[in-house]
């Protein structure tokens, strides 16, 4: 049953990927990308990883999207013909020839299968962190403070030093798109030009972002 | 689509709720699934999917940018400084163990606090690139417009 649902799920996913490919409304091309993050959560959902899920549930099918759609109105709803239909042949067999390549490594037997206790991404940190997580987390009093999301502990506390990083990458990305796009264009355009000129700029400005 | 009455009523009647969710995903993060990234995510929607319906610059009087800019470093502060107290208690820089009477405590209070810094510096961020992306179509207007000012005068 689960291996026929993972099947129908990436049969989607490859569908959903030929025609974010193919077509050239990018309106639609953004729901479908938004439709595409929500099947990959539900597939993260089937492999057990609830919070990865829910991740790409909340960004992925949520906040690109919008994003996705502000970023549209500053620009045209549909994407340029390509010119040469040949050119994208090259990029075409690269991505195909290292898709099999992916493919054919996972056949090779020394790989191990998909929920191997023996596999070696298993064999060491993982059983310490399991066992610690509440033997150190949880100290003396088990019942009272043991934190029971393992995902949150390593992701919080035992690779703390590491999130953080996350967190001013976030913070980099917010600046920069400030930097960029920010207010301050507006402001200097306020400040300088001549009054009837700031009138005009100060009028349309506020319809435009109301509409 | 301020004039669509569903979308204002149902915006109106989903925001707090998608906020209580976001603080419930916040701060349960560590028995559930959930944590500080995906509540910051949620808790922005909110905000996001009221300037979708009432306008931006409706939804800028209920979270001022100014106020979104100064919370991304804030999140930051929080988590970075959530460190800096622990280094000053005697411990290593983010070892939450020495922030309460046992180890055990101190880690839960460690983890929350640092968790509340990662949603606030996300939803910040999340609510500062919408709001620059949608004030942006004002500021091509308004640059159209000066443009065409501009070459009235050279005429």
């Amino acid at each position: 049953m689960i291996t026929a649902t993972n099947l129908a799920l990436l049969a989607f996913l490859a569908v959903l990927a030929w025609a974010i490919a193919r077509i050239r409304n990018l309106f639609v091309v953004t729901m479908l990308a938004g439709i595409y993050s929500l099947l990959t959560a539900t597939v993260f959902v089937l492999l057990d990883a609830v919070d990865v899920a829910f991740t790409e549930a909340a960004v992925g099918a949520g906040i690109t999207t919008v994003l996705f759609l502000s970023a549209l109105l500053l620009t045209d709803r549909e994407a340029k013909p390509r010119k040469n239909r040949l050119a994208s042949l090259g990029p075409m067999v690269l991505v195909v020839l290292l898709g099999a390549a992916l493919v054919y490594t996972t056949l090779d037997p020394r790989m191990p299968h998909y929920g191997d206790a023996k596999a070696p991404a298993h064999g060491r940190l993982a059983p310490e962190f399991l066992a610690d997580t509440v033997k150190q987390v949880g100290a003396d009093k088990p019942t009272a403070t043991h934190i029971p999301n393992v995902v949150t502990t390593t992701l919080a506390s035992y690779r703390g030093f590491d999130t953080l990083g996350e967190v001013v990458v976030i913070f980099t990305a917010g600046v920069g798109v400030l930097i960029l796009l920010g207010g301050n264009a507006t402001r200097r355009r306020r400040r300088n030009p001549a009054p009837r000129e700031e009138s005009s700029g100060a009028g349309s400005s506020g319809k435009g972002a109301g509409a | 689509m301020i004039e669509h009455v569903v979308l204002r009523v149902i915006a109106k009647l989903l925001a707090p709720f998608i906020v209580l969710f976001a603080l419930y995903v916040q701060f349960h993060g560590d028995f559930g699934p959930g944590g500080g990234f995906q509540a910051g995510v949620i808790f922005a929607s909110a905000f996001i999917l009221y300037a979708l319906i009432y306008g931006v610059e409706n939804a800028r009087q209920i979270a001022p940018p100014a106020v979104a800019q100064a919370a991304i470093g804030l999140g930051v502060l929080i988590y970075a400084g959530t460190g800096v107290a622990s280094m000053l208690l005697g411990g290593k820089y983010l070892d939450y163990s020495l922030l309460a009477h046992d180890a055990g405590h101190g880690q839960h209070y460690g983890i929350l606090i640092v968790e509340f810094g990662v949603g606030v510096t996300v939803a910040a961020v999340m609510i500062t690139v919408f709001f620059t992306f949608a004030g942006r179509r004002g500021v091509l207007e308004a640059r159209e417009d000066v443009a065409t000012t501009e070459d009235d005068e050279d005429r």
